[in-house]
């Protein structure tokens, strides 16, 4: 086999998977791959896809304040499309609130769309909405390239949201340092505390981890309990909601056509891929991965590289748990991040890099993301209950994990192999 | 002479028993009525149905793999039986398909396990999302259990009372008689001792010619099934089923497994431990509900940090005793 089709082996069952699932959607699906070019002022011109009388579609996961003014700002529809889009019904209520602010602050024209026109249509809302699990992702991996596993994520995330939500309340009531920067410019302080109380979450893991030597599922056990807790301490249990347009630029503005969040995810890939390919980092994880003794003994600092990944994750949690609280402009500690972990897992998994550590790819996880949220934008186009997207999501889990099993290729190679030879025989 | 020393692996159970009694003397000095037997009847009636379900979970871990399936399979478990009656079954019917079902769920997920080294985390997670569908498929809202014959009689006619205003409920009965089948099944009999010698080394057991395979998958089967028992318990509990009950219950288990004193990655402790384990969790929220002061999200940071003390706990434990059989 060649060098290039070695490099991307990984990709190929889910990329299949995924063209499976668009060629599905391509037949059977009304509109799924319409892309249309929006201009911000001329909104209202253009008629939304969702609230035309043939499309058989109640409601698509949008984002785009342009569905509500087409649908004749109906509230219901609003609530429709949120309640769709957000999957957890206890969700739905603040979505739909939260989105219903989203117009007229969008007319006032807060900077919210830069060059004015941008691109609009289901694909380009799998990627708005899959955003979080591919930041996720991308952290994940680095994680479970050493060996190690993070199921605190989802735990970070709501602290992340939370502190950011709750600095963000203070500054618009003025009892906070650097309120005097005005709302348009505030926004970097809930949003930078956000990402260093994240990675200090990520260190704390890492210590746990590298600094005492525990096993890295039990050791984010212990954030992943604890977390939502110290995220409700934060908030004092309360939801709260914020509404300054910096932070809720980040996962419902637009720039350069496409959604801001998209090339936020894009922005932590380059990073990620130039510090792990262009750098010697990703040669020392994958050798940790591999065997940390060996690695140690030939001079690589094991535990050190370790931590690092542990506060990347938390990074990545952090920048995650603000996409979540960006997109319906709320912190809501119980329900933010909830089972994302597990999304992040499964995304890296699929996209090839193995659970035991040693060799990872960013893109695999990245596809793995893209796959889970076209699964799920198809089931919900498809008018199935959130609730039970979860059984058809399961059971791609389990297919594409067994297809990436060595065993299961072997036996399943085996069989095929034993019955061509008994068809010699006859 | 042979001095009397204390065997190391009794030391995290002590620990935990150690743990349960001081924070129930805390809640006896703290609170008036903390000590009544009411009170510590209660814990059991609350925390039946987690402790069935941490009975299996513990069995799943000492084989070093893990169980996320929990709480969905409870939740699974409690919809269909209420469903089922709701739509004229006999409860005895539904309680045992229900009961199969479980089984038999534990069983692939120990076969897709066993045969294809999948890693158990992956697929238990993928069985929790599955079966937690399932539940929604069957039914999305919450039904209630009303006028039924079975869980009449076993409200009304097996509970044992053992003094004014003291019952031992059916569901209580029913844990004990779980755990001690559970600890005896560990402890006495040949597949129990498997379970331990696999979480040692899966290697060396395998090399032994214990039966790795059938072992494993059994472990799964009876998590399975506990999971099932435990959410027929909640089911006689709240007499009612709700798809969207017992999310993230698992994380509780595991939790009540660690505090019990069993080491994660498997071969090390007790299912006794798990009663303890299960008992901490609910003093912690009898406590914090005594109190009515506290806000309950202190719960999750206590059981948090109660996991991170026991964890170092038993890596210490697991350091000295490394030592010991290097100096030996």
């Amino acid at each position: 086999m060649n060098k290039t089709s070695n490099k991307f082996r990984h990709l190929v069952w889910p990329l299949v998977s995924l063209a499976l699932l668009l060629l599905f959607n391509a037949l059977f699906t009304k509109n799924f791959f319409k892309i249309e070019i929006k201009k911000q002022d001329s909104a209202q011109a253009v008629q939304a896809l969702s609230g035309t009388a043939e499309s058989p579609r109640p409601g698509t996961s949008w984002i785009t304040p342009e569905n509500y003014e087409a649908a004749g700002d109906s509230a219901e529809a609003a609530a429709n499309a949120a309640s769709e889009n957000a999957g957890a019904a206890a969700n739905a209520a603040s979505d739909a609130a939260g989105q219903q602010q989203a117009v007229p602050e969008k007319k006032d024209g807060n900077g919210v769309s830069i060059f004015g026109y941008y691109l609009y249509g289901t694909p380009i809302d799998i990627l708005n909405q899959g955003s979080k699990v591919m930041v996720l992702a991308i952290g994940m991996t680095l994680v479970i390239a050493t060996g190690g596993i993070d199921i605190s994520v989802g735990a970070v995330m709501a602290i992340a949201g939370a502190i950011a939500a709750l600095l963000i309340s203070m500054l618009d009531a003025g009892n906070c340092p650097g309120a005097s920067m005005g709302p348009a410019f505030y926004w970097i302080i809930p949003v930078a505390a956000a990402l260093v109380l994240s990675s200090i979450a990520g260190f704390w893991n890492g210590m746990l981890v590298a600094g005492f030597g525990i096993q890295p599922m039990v050791a984010t056990l212990v954030l992943m309990v604890a977390g939502r807790g110290v995220a409700q301490l934060i908030t004092d249990g309360q939801i709260i909601t914020f509404d300054n347009p910096g932070l809720v630029f980040l996962c419902n503005g637009h720039a350069l056509f496409l959604p801001f969040s998209v090339w936020i995810v894009v922005t932590m890939y380059v990073i990620a891929g130039l510090l792990t390919r262009k750098t010697a980092f990703g040669l020392f994880i994958e050798s940790v991965g591999n065997n940390e003794r060996a690695s140690r003994y030939a001079g690589i600092e094991a535990r050190r590289i370790k931590w690092l990944t542990y506060v990347i994750c938390g990074f990545c949690a952090g920048v995650a748990g603000l996409l979540a609280a960006s997109n319906i402009k709320c912190a809501d500690s119980n329900n933010a991040g909830l089972n994302l972990e597990l999304d992040a897992i499964l995304a890296t998994v699929i996209g090839g890099t193995s659970m035991a550590g040693g060799r990872f790819f960013l893109s695999g996880s990245l596809v793995g993301a893209i796959l889970i949220q076209t699964l799920t934008t198809t089931m919900y186009m498809k008018n199935v209950s959130p609730a039970i997207v979860q059984v058809p999501k399961a059971m791609v889990v389990i297919i594409v994990c067994l297809l990436q099993s060595p065993v299961f290729r072997a036996k399943v190679l085996s069989v095929f192999a034993s019955k061509a030879a008994k068809g010699g025989v006859q | 002479m042979k001095k009397f020393k204390f065997p190391m692996r009794y030391v995290p159970i002590s620990a935990t028993i150690l743990v349960f009694f001081v924070v129930y003397l805390i809640g006896i000095i703290s609170f008036d009525n903390f000590g009544s037997p009411k009170v510590f009847l209660d814990l059991f009636i609350d925390n039946a149905y987690l402790g069935i379900a941490v009975i299996g979970t513990a069995l799943v871990i000492l084989t070093g793999g893990i169980d996320l399936s929990v709480g969905s399979i409870i939740a699974f478990t409690s919809i269909l039986i209420a469903k089922m009656i709701e739509s004229g079954c006999n409860a005895l019917w539904a309680i045992a398909l229900a009961l199969v079902i479980g089984i038999l769920f534990g069983m692939l997920q120990g076969w897709l396990i066993h045969c294809f080294s999948l890693p158990p985390f992956l697929v238990t997670l993928a069985g929790m999302f599955f079966i937690r569908g399932c539940g929604f498929i069957v039914s999305e809202k919450s039904i209630p259990i009303k006028n039924d014959r079975v869980f009449d009689f076993i409200q009304n006619n097996l509970t044992v009372t053992l003094g004014k205003g003291l019952h031992l409920r059916f569901i209580v009965i029913l844990y004990i008689v779980v755990l001690v089948i559970a600890i005896v099944f560990s402890q006495r009999t040949r597949a129990g001792r498997s379970i331990y010698a696999i979480g040692d080394n899966e290697l060396a057991a395998t090399l032994m010619g214990i039966p790795v395979g059938r072992t494993k998958i059994l472990t799964y089967t009876i998590a399975g099934f506990c999971s099932a028992l435990a959410g027929v318990v909640y089911a006689i509990y709240l007499k009612a089923g709700n798809p969207l009950n017992c999310v993230g219950l698992e994380m509780d288990a595991i939790a009540a497994v660690v505090i019990g004193g069993t080491l994660l990655t498997g071969g090390v402790g007790y299912v006794f431990g798990s009663l303890f384990g299960v008992l901490v969790l609910g003093l912690i929220q009898t406590l914090i509900i005594f109190d009515g002061r506290i806000n309950s999200w202190w719960t999750r940071i206590i059981v948090g940090l109660l996991v991170l003390a026991f964890i170092f706990m038993q890596n210490l434990i697991t350091k000295i005793s490394k030592s010991k059989s290097k100096s030996h």
